[in-house]
């Protein structure tokens, strides 16, 4: 982790966002946003510049489900597992998905950093059951086999 | 930027000469749902190809009106999603639905140029054409009032939202009433909050008027933590500033200058679209500091989720926009009184609010002509699940679940029976062919157990496990619990624990009456609503379909033949030509058997999943 360029970018982003507390959340979300997830390094900075104790700000990252404390792959999936999704079978589709990736319940995100498989509790596209998203790009009525063309189609760009 | 109320109303003149003049518009829905169905590559096509063919358009309204110019616009989501992508045709009020680029073409040259319909793009149902959209069944039987724009305007221009009567509610508020009038036309009008409590906005709105504590504070919820639902979204992506005017309204009306819009993560269309409504109302000068002149001011932030359905509740939503973690607090102090900051706040849901500029337009009376005595007003549902036509509809408080399915819903998908429909998500219960009757308004619900919740209405058929739906929501409520308070933290683990038993088919006798035991210190210990409400789905799923559980601890079988772990798969021999396909295709092992004879499967082996049985070309693979 090159800290100091971490450090600039927090200042640019607490700049913007402003340092009381009311922004915490804000300026997580602006880190998260350039780095994908929170690198261990930020928690001592933000404490310091923010005058609240580390312990606290940690508190508020792990309080809310979309901070993640982990780097995550290239592509980050979503399976929506809310109610909708649920009833036109979303379950399938996150199996295939995790079978052909090599992934589980634990294990999130490949070897190589390039997927990330998680659920989500409902993306709001519930009409278009079951949804799942791609770097937040929604895909419309999947089933297990369109699921694993998508993830070929991925692999092929980027080989 | 306009100054005076009368340069607003001159403004308005202009905007509705505008509008009139460009009677000739395509309307292509930018809505989540059609966006990801491709429709901004529709739009960008359409604007190629109108303009290689000369045909004038407009993206944006244009304030020097000329006749024969052709709006192209973006608009909000119609609702109707499972159609989509979807292009509005203007004046004649075409539908074109499931449109594809290469239907682009045909579009502009026939309807554009020709004023020609395109049929086979129009919706058919039963064999019949609906060339309008108004006529559609799934319209027709609607009553848009809050939704009425949705799909109808440019959702990212102010100035069509002004050309429809935009902010004239607000003009009225803030220049011909006092705050106790807006406040008695609100009370009056018998508004109940649509994020799922129904309490009165009225009565919400004199309790902030009249704390003495300042500043206060205006907050709109639109967090729509319940998964299956999705009518707030369509609102703040549809028609953004409608919900914008609302909480105007109610900063007029209690003396509050700052309102908060709570967004969750997963919207990030409506967060844009929000964003795009606050800076052109500021720029306008309908928000900022001596807003017309009168001395009001009043300005909009808006705050993201970071995906945490408690958040949803009052007191950790204003907890979350001040940074900490999001965990609801004992009331009483109400949010009324200690709200956001400790100071007096108004919080309202996305709906709720947009509810507001048509009662203060209109007047109370006239919005009380629609719904019922004791919940007037339409109501927006999400209806989902194993049911024909999916979308969002909007019906009179008080419309029967029957109508609501079966005429707007077109009744179940694939033909399969209807079973039951879940209400309220997982704070809410479900309902039964026994209650298809049963008008939907707040208290009916009440009575029988469930609650309108937000809104969403997701249909379940026979082939859905009833216990399985019970374990779904406990999970995701067990999941989304903040572990503040022990029943809720403890309690919905160990309710999930037997549920998740039960369908494993390791139920055991009691565990019924544990689960209703437990239910019952929960509903009546639990810290916040969360909690609460946390056993509603258990209960009523124990209500109506007691003879499902007793099925799968008892018999160790799922009536629905959902739960995979109850299934069981054989080969019937009498159908079984002794192909090996299902051998093949089996990933564990588990079928054998010699050529040209039946097959066996075993079942120590078997983990059903099921593959066999779509492979077999006989059919000869059955479940029971
Ligand atoms: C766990 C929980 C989640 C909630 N989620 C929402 C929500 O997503 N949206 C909403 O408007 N209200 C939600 N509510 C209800 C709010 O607490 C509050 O009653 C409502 O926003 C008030 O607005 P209204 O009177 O206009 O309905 C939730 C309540 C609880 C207990
Ligand atoms: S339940 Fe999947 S999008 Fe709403």
């Amino acid at each position: 982790m090159n800290t100091q360029e971490l450090y600039q970018k927090t200042d640019a982003i607490l700049a913007r966002c402003g340092t009381e507390e009311r922004s915490m959340i804000a300026v997580l979300q602006a880190v998260q946003e350039e780095y994908a997830y929170l690198p261990r390094e930020v928690f001592p900075y933000l404490s310091q510049k923010m005058g609240l104790s580390e312990a606290h700000i940690y508190g508020v990252a792990t309080f809310y489900e979309n901070f993640s404390l982990e780097p995550k792959g290239k592509y980050v999936i979503k399976v929506c597992d809310g109610t909708a999704c649920h009833v036109r079978k979303s379950i399938p589709i996150l199996e295939k998905l995790r079978s052909e990736l090599g992934l589980a319940e634990g294990r999130k995100t490949t070897d190589d950093q390039m997927f990330t498989v998680e659920t989500v509790s409902c993306l709001g596209a519930c009409g278009l059951a079951p949804a799942l998203t791609v770097n937040g790009k929604v895909h419309p009525s999947m089933t297990p086999d369109k699921a694993v063309e998508l993830i070929e189609t991925l692999r092929r760009e980027e080989a | 930027m306009i100054a005076t109320r009368q340069e607003l109303q001159s403004l308005r003149e202009a905007c509705m000469r505008a509008a009139k003049a460009e009677s000739r518009k395509i309307l292509v829905c930018a809505g989540t749902g059609c966006v990801s169905g491709g429709s901004l590559d529709i739009y960008a096509a359409l604007k190629q190809k109108m303009e290689a063919k000369g045909i004038p358009c407009e993206v944006e309204l244009a304030m020097d009106p000329h006749e024969d110019v052709v709006g192209l616009k973006k608009s909000g989501c119609h609702g109707f999603c499972e159609m989509g992508p979807l292009v509005r045709i203007e004046p004649q009020g075409w539908l074109y639905t499931k449109v594809s680029l290469a239907d682009v073409d045909e579009i502009v040259e026939r309807t554009m140029a020709k004023g020609e319909i395109v049929e086979r793009l129009a919706y058919r149902q039963n064999g019949k054409i609906y060339e309008k959209q108004e006529e559609i069944p799934f319209y027709q039987k609607q009553t848009r009032k809050v939704l009425e724009h949705c799909g109808h305007i440019d959702a990212d221009s102010i100035y069509e939202y002004i050309s429809i009567g935009g902010y004239e509610a607000f003009e009225k508020a803030l220049f011909d009433m006092s705050s106790d009038e807006i406040i008695t036309q609100i009370s009056d009008s018998g508004l109940r909050g649509r994020g799922g409590g129904g309490f009165p906005t009225g009565r919400k709105w004199t309790q902030v008027a009249r704390q003495k504590a300042t500043p206060k504070y205006v907050v709109c919820n639109g967090d729509e933590g319940d998964p299956g639902a999705f009518m707030d979204r369509s609102i703040m992506e549809g028609d953004p500033h409608r919900m914008i005017e609302g909480m105007m309204i109610a900063g007029v009306a209690v003396g509050a200058e700052d309102g908060y819009i709570y967004v969750r993560a997963e919207y990030p269309m409506a967060v844009a679209r929000l964003s795009n409504a606050i800076a052109q109302a500021k720029k306008l000068g309908l928000l900022g500091e001596n807003i017309l002149g009168s001395g009001f001011n009043f300005n909009i932030h808006i705050n993201q989720g970071a995906g945490a359905f408690v958040c949803g509740e009052g007191s950790a939503l204003t907890a979350s926009i001040e940074g900490k973690r999001g965990m609801p607090r004992v009331k009483p102090p109400r949010t009324v009184e200690h709200g956001l900051f400790d100071k007096p706040t108004v919080l309202n849901n996305v709906e709720t609010f947009a509810n507001v500029p048509t009662i203060i337009k209109a007047g109370a009376e006239e919005y009380r002509k629609i719904g019922t005595e004791t919940s007037p007003g339409t109501k927006a549902f999400a209806l989902t699940g194993n049911i024909v036509n999916t979308g969002l509809i909007e019906v009179p408080m008080g419309t029967t679940l029957r109508e609501v399915i079966f005429d707007i819903g077109g009744g179940m998908r694939g033909g399969a029976d209807f079973k039951a429909v879940q209400i309220g998500g997982p704070s809410g219960g479900c309902l039964t062919s026994a209650e298809l009757d049963l008008p939907l308004d707040f208290d009916s619900l009440k009575k029988v157990g469930a609650m309108i919740g937000s809104g969403g209405l997701v249909v379940m058929d026979s082939h859905t496990c009833m216990v399985e739906v019970a374990r779904f929501f406990m999970n995701f409520t067990q999941n989304e619990s903040c572990g503040k308070c022990v029943p809720c933290r403890e309690g919905t683990r160990r309710m999930l624990e037997i549920l998740e038993r039960i369908v494993a088919g390791k139920g055991r006798e009691g565990d019924i009456d544990l689960l209703l035991e437990l239910a019952d210190t929960i509903t009546n210990t639990a810290l916040c609503g969360l909690g609460k409400t946390a056993a509603g789905p258990v209960v009523s799923t124990i209500k109506y379909f007691r003879d499902e559980y007793e099925a799968h601890i008892r018999e160790k079988r799922c009536p629905a033949g959902a739960c995979a772990k109850l299934r069981r798969i054989h080969i019937d021999p009498a159908l079984c030509k002794g192909c090996s396909k299902c051998s093949r295709i089996c990933p564990v092992g588990a079928i054998s058997g010699t050529l040209k004879q039946p097959f066996v499967i075993d079942p120590e082996k078997c983990i059903k999943c099921g593959a066999c049985i779509g492979t077999c070309p006989f059919h000869a693979i059955k479940e029971d």
